[in-house]
């Protein structure tokens, strides 16, 4: 088998792993990461929102926000987990067709 | 570490995105002379592995959350101008589909996570395994210290734009505009906890998957790659 053919099994397996990056910091009650939280957590953190982050802070709407679907926020961990699992498809699908595309440009043909 | 919107002010989005400019050109004209065409797979590899590594969140108990890269690997197999595309890629998605890294930050987040982490570790792995057999395990830990500084490097570098923030845009009555915490506080949490929990985790799955490549396909640890 070559080589190639292994990794893209590998990145098949690391996907189906991946809830494991949702599931054990709520298992381990860890939050956000550092200089990465909302409005609300900024509010109780520090005693106010500053100013220019509050209006920054909404300025994309992500189709898939942190790896999950919009409205699916009170939904259970396996629900979570599988808009994990598609988000992880999703998000390698585009990085890979957008990657491959930029070699194709970049590279040179014929060798 | 993956920097939000609204965690830098304009001065600091707007000094990363003009110094990647110069960074991601020359890494397109670098790549271009070097990148064969079989190697484009590998390219598209590189940057799936970076996207799905940093979705594994590791919680530090009642804290924070934080992950590796991958992009010191990266780096190691593609060299560090094409690793440099690689994980630009990955994040540019990340930001715009999932909304992990602000918009307004890409040139920051890119800098440290596509520029000075691939760099650092693809040239630390170099030093630490010059002359070593592709086999030796010397090139195995070369690969697992070149993970960890260069995620450390990364994290220090996120944690000063972070801490220069109060300093640089604040009220008159002294609260932050943008990231409240100053560099006091933001570069040791953002090193601290990296050098403690998440350092050894771009370690261990860069040092692994060296091993692993070791036995299955050690031309692709041959040097002299762009």
């Amino acid at each position: 088998m070559k080589i190639t053919t292994k990794l893209w099994i590998g990145l098949g397996v690391v996907i189906l792993l991946s809830p494991l990056g949702l599931l054990l910091p709520e298992h381990f009650k860890a939050g956000a990461a550092w200089g990465e939280w909302g409005i609300d957590e900024i509010k109780k953190l520090v005693g106010y929102v500053p100013k220019g982050l509050e209006k920054l802070a909404p300025l994309w709407n992500a189709p898939l926000p942190d790896y999950a679907f919009k409205g699916w926020e009170g939904k259970g961990l396996s629900h979570l987990s599988l808009a994990y699992i598609i988000s992880a498809v999703v998000g390698i699908a585009v990085t890979v067709g957008a990657s491959l595309l930029v070699g194709k440009l970049l590279a040179k043909k014929g060798k | 570490m993956h920097i939000p919107d609204g965690y830098l002010g304009p001065v600091t989005s707007g000094f990363f995105y003009v110094a990647m400019l110069p960074i991601w050109t020359a890494a397109a004209r670098i790549v271009k002379k070097a990148l064969k065409a079989k190697q484009v797979p590998l390219l598209a590899i590189g940057a799936a592995f970076s996207f799905v590594i940093m979705m594994f969140n590791i919680p530090i108990p009642g804290g924070s959350t934080g992950h590796a890269v991958g992009g010191v690997l990266a780096a190691i197999l593609l060299g560090p101008w094409a690793a440099c595309i690689a994980i630009t890629v990955a994040l540019v998605v990340q930001a715009l589909l999932f909304g992990d890294g602000g918009i307004t930050a890409i040139g920051a987040n890119c800098f440290n996570m596509a520029f000075v982490l691939p760099f650092v570790g693809y040239y630390l792995y170099k030093a630490l395994s010059h002359n070593a057999p592709l086999g030796s395990n010397r090139r195995v830990w070369a690969a697992g210290v070149a993970g960890y500084v260069g995620l450390n490097a990364a994290a220090f570098l996120a944690g000063v734009e972070f801490g220069l923030q109060p300093l640089l845009h604040h009220t008159a009555d002294g609260q932050a505009l943008y990231s409240p915490y100053g560099l006091n506080i933001a570069v040791p949490a953002m090193v601290g906890e990296h050098l403690l929990i998440f350092g050894w985790v771009e370690a261990i799955v860069t040092a692994l998957v060296i091993k692993f490549l070791q036995k299955q396909a050690p031309e692709l640890l041959q040097e002299g790659r762009g």
